[in-house]
């Protein structure tokens, strides 16, 4: 047994690279949120992984260079960004994509329209040079619940949906408030370890999909520093928030009062010391927490929290925090 | 095959065509010949059409063979059933002597644990094959790996804390080694031997394929499907264009990983690469998984076990403008459909692509197409397309498609060949060789006797006769492929195709058709024996 509990025991890959799977049915907006990612990705650099390269997955003006039109697999993208299509395998796009672009930040998947996006994030799961950076399923404010009842895809919208973390309700501006509102209610209910949101033209505060960097730091006051450009205001619609922890917390206890239905947490990444002496990562993408050994170096005592404005039940996340000395 | 000569004494070739069948008199009207009498005591029939066949089943045969049933290799060697896990265990531990102290991987293929009860295999049986050599074996259906510790180690896979639904995990929290699907599979392929772009492009394994088809009489066989990259097809027209090469290829690209437009102007340039012994120009569509797999769309009431339905592999909006595409170009489509659900669906897609686009003699043809009922027949005959269904499932899964995919009456009705042919629709029959052994007069009998492993007729109703299934395994199957013209029949003007047998598949009764003894072929006027090849 020696040979394998070698491997049994072998500390993660300490450097990983978070990974974001985007589902939805076709037309629901997904190119246009890697577009929208990628024209804000702000020195993050992103490798964009997409089925093929057919209906022009990139904005003309993104792309720097690479040999998508001569048949190629390869687009350059400016700010150092990339976009792959996986065509035929994504697994081997995935395990070569480390040797072939080093120092990536982020990936991103565009899944096809009937690809079942928690199956492809389950399978980045196999692989230890990735970590799960959320499943984020778009869907149509008009078309959703038509094609939730269609009779041959209407299952696999349902399964897309379940396995989301945050489900971006786009297209907003064509329905009315009342009827976004009800399909809202009704999305969450099809995604219940996720949560769902509004938009128009896929644009969402670019750290609702990639995820928070590590070292952001939010301003306790406001949102200011959430990036929605070319939308409505981030501050408008989502809130950002940055709470001190700079004592143990009981962090199973904080992950769920951070994930319970009405907490209003859209996505959260802190690094902290658990109360029993650990120093941990907790993030949390939709109502789906991830707790983690911290990296080496990782320096504690910040959560940043972003929710919708006026959702974010500020109270009984303090209380979580504060009641460290009470748990258990 | 040939209704004006349904038998004859002689057939005189000519430029590797058939000039004339017929009596001696009739055909020495052509002029001087030479008689050639060596098949005398032998039967001529038209060369056997593989219609949906793989050929990575040449590819295979390198790697040590531990299926459930005997299995003739492409040198003639019959491989005889590994009748338990023990027996697995032993073959493989034989072929690890034979490795040496060499590090080189153990590759298996056609291990069907399926026949050997409860017990599943683990990755503790094949650590007794060896603890030092990565060991890896693929199952039959092709799509399931199992793994030694060595070889899961290597994959970074023998680790706590792994959660995907195709990796069991055991009762110690590993990986039990059993790998489901190519997502699990890719991630061990090259340390087991099974390397993704040897099997892309394989000269040995064409050659072993094509060695194969002499053994069982078969002239033309399709490749279902092929990405196509440039160098692959430059590698299938260097190899089949020699002199000595046994048998046409048709390979069909593969719809993946580009648009439907993409894929319609690759295969329009392919085109001009086919010749006399490659052909290409067609493209092959998944619309779904496969039924024992549970990745097969099953219309209501689904899975006779309750499994969750399974997976679309393809947009509904995709295949309907592949189809548009397709019939606008005159390029030929054949979609895998395997449950009935994904049957109705390219129906469905078909019926809109037809208004938009109308063709008419386009062949689209519906690939398994296992659980397709009466109606949906009849549709197919409205449309105007064709199906190629896979008998041989009867055999090998067919005890398991009674128990528990589809359950006892949608078993029964399974492989309708004899709806297929009552509703006029253009039928083959198929093998999909690796998945079960190439081998049409095999396939023609499953289609026949609809027998099972256990012994079970699977719906009497839908047996056909001898003669109904000899023609689809011939000019049924050319008819698929838009090639009748040509061949399929032994009929003035067409190829010099021919299997040689030595019994007479319409004399021997029709249970023992299976067993008919096959002296090799003729192709293109040029003959090869099975035991030279």
């Amino acid at each position: 047994m020696s040979e394998t509990s070698e491997h049994v025991f072998a500390r993660k890959t300490p450097v990983t690279i978070p990974v974001t799977v985007i589902g939805g049915f076709l037309g629901a907006g997904k190119t246009s949120l890697v577009n929208h990612l990628l024209r804000h990705a702000d020195g993050l650099r992103i490798a964009v992984l997409v089925n093929d390269f057919g209906a022009l997955p990139i904005d003309r003006d993104l792309i720097v260079g690479g040999d998508g039109d001569e048949g190629g697999d390869t687009l350059e993208i400016s700010g150092g960004c990339v976009c792959c299509s996986y065509g035929s395998d994504l697994m081997d796009a995935l395990l070569d994509l480390p040797r072939r672009r080093p120092g990536l930040d982020r990936v991103l998947i565009e899944t096809s329209g009937v690809a079942l996006p928690g199956m492809v994030a389950s399978s980045v799961g196999l692989l230890e040079a990735y970590a799960p950076g959320g499943i984020v399923v778009l869907a149509d404010a008009e078309a959703v619940r038509r094609q939730a009842a269609d009779a041959y895809l209407g299952d696999t919208i349902a399964r897309q949906l379940a396995a989301a973390d945050l489900v971006i309700l786009n297209r907003c501006d064509l329905i009315a408030a009342g009827a976004r509102d009800e399909t809202l209610r009704w999305l969450e209910e099809q995604a219940p370890h996720g949560r769902a949101v509004p938009a128009e033209r896929s644009v969402v505060p670019v750290e609702l999909v990639l995820g928070l960097r590590s070292g952001d730091r939010a301003s306790n006051e406001s949102s200011n520093e959430l990036r929605t450009p070319g939308g409505i205001a981030a501050s408008v619609l989502y809130e950002s928030i940055a709470l001190t922890l700079d004592r143990p917390v009981d962090v199973d206890r904080l992950a769920q009062a951070l994930t319970t239905p009405d907490a209003g947490v859209l996505r959260a990444k802190g690094c902290l010391h658990d109360t029993n002496g650990r120093l941990v990562t907790l993030q949390i993408v939709g109502r789906r927490p991830e707790i983690a050994d911290a990296p080496a170096g990782a320096s504690p005592g910040t959560l940043v929290v972003i929710g919708l404005r006026g959702r974010l039940d500020r109270a009984a996340i303090d209380q979580a925090i504060s009641g460290r000395g009470r748990a258990m | 095959m040939n209704p004006g000569r349904p038998e004859a004494t002689h057939v005189a070739v000519r430029d590797g065509r058939i000039l004339g069948v017929g009596p001696l008199d009739e055909l020495a009207g052509w002029g001087s010949y030479t008689l050639d009498d060596r098949f005398a005591d032998k039967v001529l029939m038209p060369g056997l059409v593989e219609g949906h066949s793989h050929v990575s089943e040449g590819t295979f045969w390198r790697y040590l063979y531990l299926g459930r049933f005997d299995r003739m290799d492409p040198d003639g060697k019959l491989w005889p059933g590994a009748a338990s896990i023990e027996e697995v265990v032993a073959r493989l531990k034989v072929a690890d002597v034979k490795l040496g102290r060499s590090d080189q991987p153990l590759s298996g293929w056609g291990l069907d644990p399926i026949y050997y009860g409860e017990g599943r295999v683990t990755r503790q049986d094949l650590d007794r094959v060896s603890g030092t050599r990565a060991v890896g074996v693929m199952h039959a259906s092709g799509h399931i790996f199992n793994l030694n510790s060595r070889a899961l180690r290597l994959a970074g896979l023998l680790r706590e804390g792994v959660n995907h639904p195709g990796v069991p995990i055991g009762a110690d929290g590993l990986p039990t080694g059993e790998l489901k699907g190519p997502d699990a599979m890719t991630l061990a392929g090259s340390h087991i031997g099974f390397d993704r772009e040897v099997l892309a492009n394989d000269e040995p394994g064409l050659r072993s394929f094509a060695r194969l088809c002499v053994r069982q009489g078969v002239t033309t066989a399709t490749d279902l499907a092929n990405l196509l990259p440039l160098e692959a097809v430059a590698m299938m027209r260097r190899v089949t264009d020699e002199p000595a090469f046994p048998v046409r290829i048709m390979s069909f690209r593969r719809f993946q990983g580009v648009t439907p437009q993409q894929a319609v102007d690759h295969v329009v340039d392919l085109r001009d690469h086919s010749t006399e012994m490659l052909r290409l120009g067609a493209i092959k569509l998944f619309v779904d998984g496969s039924i024992q797999g549970f990745s097969a769309r099953l219309r209501w009431p689904g899975y006779y076990n309750g499994a969750p339905n399974g997976l679309w592999y393809t947009m509904p909006r995709q295949i309907r403008e592949l189809y548009h595409l397709a019939l606008e170009q005159g390029v030929l489509v054949h979609s895998h459909t395997n449950g009935d659900q994904a049957t109705e669906m390219a129906l469905d897609c078909m019926d809109q692509a037809l208004r938009d686009e109308p063709a008419r003699d386009h062949r689209f043809t519906l690939q398994h197409c296992q659980l397709a009922d009466a109606a949906q027949f009849r549709r197919m005959k409205a449309l105007g397309m064709c199906v190629n269904l896979f008998p041989n499932h009867h055999f090998y899964w067919g005890d398991q498609h009674y128990q528990t995919t589809v359950g006892p009456e949608r078993a029964l009705r399974m492989n309708a060949c004899a709806t297929a042919l009552a509703t006029g629709v253009p039928m083959a029959i198929h093998s999909d060789a690796p998945v079960t052994p190439l081998g049409p007069l095999f396939t023609a009998w499953c289609a026949i006797t609809r027998r099972t492993a256990s012994g079970r007729t699977l719906g009497a109703s839908e047996c056909i006769g001898v003669a109904d299934a000899l023609r689809t395994i011939t000019l049924g199957a050319a008819y698929t492929l838009r090639l009748d013209g040509e061949i399929g029949s032994i009929e003035v003007g067409k190829r010099a195709d021919f299997a040689v047998l030595d019994d007479d598949p319409l004399a021997i009764a029709p249970e023992r058709l299976k067993d008919v003894r096959i002296w090799g072929t003729v192709q293109g006027g040029r003959v090869f024996p099975a035991a030279e090849a």
